[in-house]
């Protein structure tokens, strides 16, 4: 059994529950162990970049002091997270004496899908595949700080990231080739600016509808409540119908494994995905 | 290899100001405009990006400050992995706004700094972000009940939103680190 640490974040235990739902339940068949971080708090998010950037790094660098008390991996879900946490870990070892916080980057800070798409962790996801995705289009969506930027993330092929189309092979998905992928949905700016948030997302949704996708997956919690939460205004505004499933990669992996709770975690999705998989003979 | 500095203005104090807290090369731009092809938000920008750079160069303080560019920025790093001199302006923005808000210079964008005050009080009082609290301290301070309420109602119908916050101790560290900021210890 493996075991990691592991960082919820906010977005994660309210409006991303089947995030989490998911990567718990996909963690327990591959048999690794979460231990939740003891008393998180949040990350700072956007708002603590965009104003002050030595809080920014002092709020990442608590949670990242406390997982740092175990030799664990800390295993982040939440995108705008993981990037808190890797410029935290860039500052403490550029300039350690800028921070407060006792944290001295030594802790290794892994983004849920880069950990799954590990070539040991990929053989361990063949082996638990009872019901391969066959059949289902996919569109790959990586969003901003998953790989950008790459001093920070490590990513090398950030304007053409494919890790997350390997995955979704491995799951037996067709990953459709399509230029948005790593395009900003606007998430930042969610309730102030939902005029710009619209045009970005509406940008996106209409190139994964024209690429012939079925769905669009993702792994970060901001883009999946931006794309799949605003589809019927967006119908309302261009006319178009996109009536697309914005999925968490995990609630793939689940339902290739046969989990018992993808139905549930499904559920809570504003467009409906359940019909779109059953019509290809996945649910 | 240090990018060479093909501008010939003289260093001015914004521009200083700017370098040193950003560490970023400014007058390295040399106006190619890459960063603003690639924005996404630049159609809705007053000022495009690589034109702030070029304003700092110049010591145009209250214009950039003042923008409302430095606010819709969305921070996706796309002007900064695209840059041919490597200059991270996305963080170069995050500089701008720091400086924005110290500066007194009236905000080009009301309710972008306003969700990040909001935003960062909900931090320091409960450490966590629990959605439906930092909605409402919003919505009070920007008294527009009616945006988003039918999608609130249909995320709630669903399960998305969680009513009460999670309880966990780690306030009290939380406010230790915001505090010694307000009191200036920290800038």
């Amino acid at each position: 059994m493996k075991e990691i640490s592991y960082y919820p974040g906010c977005s994660l235990e309210g409006t991303a529950g089947e995030y989490d739902g998911s990567i718990r339940g996909v963690a327990s068949i591959l048999d690794i162990k979460l231990h939740e971080l003891e008393d998180w708090t949040c990350c700072g998010a956007s708002s603590a970049h965009c104003t002050n950037e030595e809080l920014a790094i002092e709020l990442a660098a608590r949670n990242l002091a406390i997982a740092g008390k175990s030799e664990r991996e800390l295993l982040v879900p939440c995108v705008a997270c993981y990037s808190r946490f890797k410029w935290a870990e860039k500052e403490s070892k550029e300039h350690p004496e800028k921070i407060h916080s006792s944290y001295r980057g030594n802790v290794p800070i892994r983004y849920v899908l880069d950990f799954f798409c590990e070539e040991p962790i990929l053989e361990e996801i063949k082996k638990k595949i009872t019901k391969p995705l066959s059949g289902l289009k996919v569109a790959c969506y990586y969003g901003c700080l998953t790989v950008r930027p790459p001093k920070v993330t490590g990513i090398k092929d950030y304007e053409n990231p494919q890790h997350m189309d390997h995955l979704m092979e491995y799951l037996g998905a067709e990953p459709i080739p399509w230029s948005y992928k790593a395009d900003c949905c606007g998430a930042s700016l969610v309730l102030t600016r939902t005029d710009i948030v619209r045009k970005l997302s509406g940008k996106l949704l209409s190139m994964a509808k024209e690429s012939e996708a079925d769905v669009l997956v993702t792994g970060c919690p901001m883009c999946q409540s931006n794309l799949d939460t605003r589809q019927d205004e967006l119908e309302k505004e261009v006319g178009e119908n996109f009536n697309l499933p914005i999925l968490y990669f995990t609630e793939l992996m689940g339902l290739a494994f046969g989990h018992k709770d993808v139905k549930k975690w499904l559920g809570h999705h504003i467009t409906d995905p359940i019909k779109v998989l059953s019509a290809k003979g996945l649910m | 290899m240090d990018p060479v500095q093909l501008t010939n203005q003289k260093e001015n104090a914004f521009l200083l100001e700017v370098a040193q807290a950003s560490g970023e090369t400014i007058q390295a731009c040399y106006q190619c405009q890459k960063c603003s092809a690639g924005c996404p938000v630049a159609y809705a920008m007053d000022i495009l990006p690589n034109q702030i750079l070029r304003h700092i160069q110049y010591d145009h303080r209250e214009r950039v400050l003042s923008s409302k560019t430095i606010w819709l920025c969305a921070s996706c790093y796309t002007c900064s992995v695209r840059c041919p001199n490597n200059i991270d302006i996305a963080k170069i923005m995050d500089t701008l706004r720091g400086l924005a808000l110290h500066s007194g210079i009236k905000s080009g964008e009301k309710e972008v700094p306003l969700f990040h005050s909001v935003f960062l009080d909900t931090i320091k009082s409960k450490g966590r972000i629990h959605e439906l609290s930092l909605l409402i301290q919003f919505k009070l301070k920007t008294k527009d009940f009616f945006k988003d309420a039918g999608l609130g109602w249909k995320m709630y119908r669903k399960g998305k939103i969680k009513l009460f916050p999670s309880k966990f101790g780690g306030g009290r560290e939380i406010k230790e680190i915001f505090n010694a900021f307000e009191k200036g210890e920290r800038n």
